[in-house]
């Protein structure tokens, strides 16, 4: 039987207060809170990626037979994102990588086709992870109440955490968030009517529908993750079905990171598992053009599983970004003067394929020779001059520090300065890196850092994917 | 080292031109290396028939030989281009020089040219990346401030002390510059200007950075013992070095920043070469490449002129001012003159050249023997690095 072998997620470290979005439009949203915003170099892949590494911390990647990558933010409309998400993880060539899109319930809609899978005895071990990014427009609710995150878990028959023991859905056609081919921006129908014929009247349906057939009552569940657009409509839909909201509903973030989108139920899980104990109940709801239901119950391998930085962690390390305009600057809601430095070099595809192993894992070679590790991977040892006569060497989880470097004004870059980073290994090499996520006050030599797998350039709709360093976040 | 290999005396400069540095919007790449080429040649009492092969050296501004023959209107002559960054004309200067003391041709051209205001962006254009862009982003002062930041903690200067050493370094080029018709930024600056202007890397500032400009200079080189018969003041090559780095200091750990190893490689197969035992005392004066003012403080070490780590001290004296023991950009260096990838080393022969033949005017130095001139392409953790000596 199917089950969560593992968790992880991820929330981006910059916040954005409200009030800094209604001080810019003049007053209209006096909306409470702050939302999380993915850095100017992060997207709905990179933050998979790291949901994903966090879940795979202690866990043997070679194990994971398939990959399923949600969002309805993925940066391609064509082209498979999972296979990013499984280069930059370094994962096994055999794998089953694919993508979830479209929907709000992409999330849940790929765990459950991974519990299925794994019941099926199709695969033994999937990777699911969600990022996402969603865009509301400039001066809109939307805009207020959107945020960003990831989530990640791992489902297998063996090493659970937690059971799964039932799982409903329904469907419902009808327009209540949607974004076209053509559209920005997400789009939704009047509140009034979405609320009634949507959120309010199909998630307590789903839920009362699953607990019948689990045989279950309010009552028997521990904390319920039920995915809320805002809190005033989860509490409408908790006293439907029962649910007390102070002790059974897991926070749906609103005040401190946002609507998710379709990672927000899958985030709201993770956070349930990171306070539950062995036997507890959990429920997890995703929503959107129908309602996804399931329900589980931890095992004694729960406490196995808690060195996650998880939800919590990722809440409480945080930067306030510090005004509206930064924001806009970062989604590229706004079209700038550009800077007088060449532009982006053309990006070569056979390249980015040649590097498909290397530069997206960051994996470079050990010599074994003289046994100094080196990026990228070298024909001649750059210490020895031994040949062709290296193993691979994963630089992504090893020990770094800071050896010298430099704020940039002068490198494009939508955040200045540029910080330029040369990074030394604990098992020896250099990396020279872009650091992202500091402030330049607290770049210091001899700063202990890790790697972060971000956005580097984009060119005619390539997105190009590489490692930064960043202080280590917590 | 070794045995002493090299071609010291057995190859003389007869002739050379310069134009002047700056932004040349009314001149073209072909107008630019016309004009260096007439004057080197009217300073040789040659005609361009006299030239038997020509290199040219040049960073983006042309491609292949092509790029003397045409302007100049070369009769079929070999001409070559070189390229090794900013040691691009120094390189094609040790290579017409190797030709002649090969015994292949008698009198040859090197031209150095680059013209760089065309392109419309800060700075220099497209930086060398891979072509997958899997690469951080990061500019020439952004990689030199590494060396200035370490430096500084290295030697253990705060930071006020460590903008101030380098900032003096400036000062000095811009008056050296201020006595110079051929450079391209000609005023006086004091070290609150430099210590105040506006930061480009820190803690390079905008006077810490040398400039962008257009520019060319030519170099008429003949063999040694027949080069009296076209004046009486030839000047002869004592040592021509390069030294390149197979870009250890991107990938080893143990490679600091506060030196330059291609520097120190080249300035001692130099000293080998020309019979130099003691840098400091036997060098009459130096063309180094201040790219950044914190590259010239580095570069002083590592040519042995000043002790590892001390360089601040001979700064605050005055060592290397036009009237100290050892000036330093008597010209006023990159500095002064912006930096033309492929003009700035035969910019830096142009200028020693002078100096030797006591034609430097209001620079004019007493005496010199002996001229280094340093080019260093590339970034701290990746260079090519050409050292040369010329004198009496």
């Amino acid at each position: 039987m199917a089950g969560i072998a593992s968790y992880g997620a991820y929330i981006p470290l910059y916040r954005l207060n409200r009030a800094e979005i209604n001080k810019a439009w003049g007053g209209m949203f006096p909306v409470p809170g702050e939302k999380a915003v993915a850095g100017h170099d992060e997207d709905s892949i990179t933050m998979a990626v790291a949901a994903a590494r966090d879940c795979l911390k202690g866990v043997d990647r070679s194990k994971v037979d398939r990959l399923y990558f949600a969002s309805t933010t993925s940066p391609y409309k064509e082209k498979l994102a999972a296979s990013i998400v499984a280069g930059a993880l370094g994962l096994r060539r055999d794998l089953y990588a694919m993508d979830f899109a479209g929907s709000l319930r992409a999330g849940t809609n790929a765990l459950r086709a991974a519990i299925d899978a794994v019941d099926a005895k199709a695969a033994k071990c999937v990777l699911v992870t969600c990022g996402e990014t969603r865009l509301g427009a400039p001066k809109g609710d939307k805009e207020i109440t959107f945020g960003d995150g990831a989530a990640a878990f791992l489902i297998s028959s063996t090493g659970v955490a937690a059971n799964i023991e039932g799982s409903y859905a329904i469907f419902q056609e009808f327009h209540e968030n949607w974004r076209s081919d053509k559209d920005t921006f997400v789009r939704s129908w009047e509140e009034r009517f979405i609320r009634e014929a949507g959120y309010t009247k199909l998630v307590p349906e789903a839920i009362g529908a699953a607990m019948k057939q689990c045989k279950l009552a309010a009552a028997d569940i521990t904390k319920a993750a039920i995915f809320a657009p805002d809190p005033r409509l989860l509490a409408n839909v908790a006293g439907k079905i029962g649910f007390e909201p102070f002790s059974q509903l897991v926070d749906p973030m609103f005040m401190t990171v946002g609507n998710t989108g379709a990672a927000l139920p899958l985030m709201m899980l993770v956070a349930a598992m990171e306070d539950a104990k062995a036997g507890d109940r959990l429920m997890c709801v995703g929503y959107g053009d129908g309602c996804d239901v399931l329900i589980m119950k931890t095992t004694e391998g729960i406490e196995k599983i808690k060195d996650k930085r998880g939800i919590k962690c990722h809440l409480e390390a945080k930067k306030m970004i510090p005004n509206y305009m930064k924001y806009v600057l970062w989604r590229g809601l706004m079209e700038t003067d550009p800077p007088p430095r060449p532009p982006i070099n053309h990006i070569s595809v056979p390249a980015l394929w040649r590097d498909r192993e290397w530069g997206l894992s960051l994996t470079g070679q050990r010599c074994k020779s003289c046994k100094t590790p080196q990026y990228p991977p070298q024909r001649v040892c750059v210490i020895c001059q031994a040949q062709d006569n290296f193993e691979p060497y994963h630089f992504t989880d090893v020990k770094a520090t800071l050896t010298s470097f430099s704020h940039d004004n002068l490198a494009a870059s939508i955040d200045p300065p540029t910080t330029i980073a040369a990074v030394d290994f604990v098992e020896g090499g250099r990396i020279i890196f872009n650091m992202t996520d500091r402030d330049p006050e607290e770049v210091k030599t001899g700063m202990p850092l890790e790697m972060v797998f971000r956005q580097v350039h984009y060119w005619e709709g390539i997105h190009n994917y590489w490692w930064k360093c960043a202080p280590i976040r917590c | 080292m070794g045995s002493v290999k090299g071609i010291r005396d057995k190859v003389a400069i007869i002739g050379m031109g310069c134009t002047k540095f700056g932004e040349h919007w009314d001149k073209s790449k072909n107008d630019l290396i016309y004009e260096a080429v007439r004057d080197a040649l009217i300073d040789a009492k040659l005609e361009t028939k006299d030239i038997e092969a020509a290199w040219a050296g040049t960073w983006v501004s042309g491609f292949d030989g092509r790029c003397l023959a045409d302007p100049l209107k070369l009769q079929y002559i070999p001409v070559t281009r070189v390229e090794n960054a900013c040691a691009s004309g120094s390189d094609a200067f040790r290579n017409a020089c190797y030709a002649v003391a090969a015994g292949a041709y008698d009198i040859c051209l090197a031209v150095g040219f680059e013209k760089l205001k065309d392109s419309g962006w800060s700075g220099l254009p497209d930086q060398q990346s891979l072509p997958s862009n899997r690469y951080p982003d990061r500019t020439a002062p952004g990689m030199f401030a590494l060396m200035a930041t370490t430096y500084f903690s290295k030697y253990k200067l705060s930071p006020e002390e460590g903008k101030r050493m380098i900032g003096l370094i400036s000062v000095k080029s811009h008056h050296n510059g201020t006595l110079n018709p051929r450079a391209h930024l000609r005023r006086e600056v004091t070290i609150e200007q430099v210590m105040n202007a506006p930061i480009v890397a820190w803690p390079l500032g905008l006077f810490d950075c040398c400039g962008v400009s257009d520019g060319a200079a030519a170099a008429i080189v003949c063999r040694a013992d027949m080069a009296k018969k076209y004046r009486p003041d030839p000047v002869y090559v004592k040592a021509l070095q390069i030294s390149v780095c197979p870009s250890e200091g991107e990938l080893r750990a143990d490679y600091d920043f506060t030196t330059v190893k291609a520097t120190v490689r080249a300035g001692e197969a130099a000293y080998a070469e020309a019979g130099i035992k003691n840098p400091r005392e036997e060098i009459s004066m130096a063309e180094l490449h201040d790219c950044f003012s914190i590259t010239e403080a580095v570069t002083c070490e590592d040519l042995k002129i000043s002790p590892k780590g001390k360089v601040k001290q001979d700064i605050e004296s005055g060592f290397f001012n036009l009237d100290g023991k050892l000036p330093v950009q008597p010209d006023g260096g990159l500095k002064s003159f912006g930096h033309p990838i492929g003009a700035s080393g035969v910019r830096m022969l142009f200028e020693m050249y002078l100096q030797l033949q006591g034609k430097a005017d209001k620079r004019q130095l007493k005496n010199p023997k002996l001229g280094l001139t340093h080019n260093l392409g590339g970034i701290p953790v990746s260079n090519t690095v050409s050292v040369l000596i010329i004198g009496l």
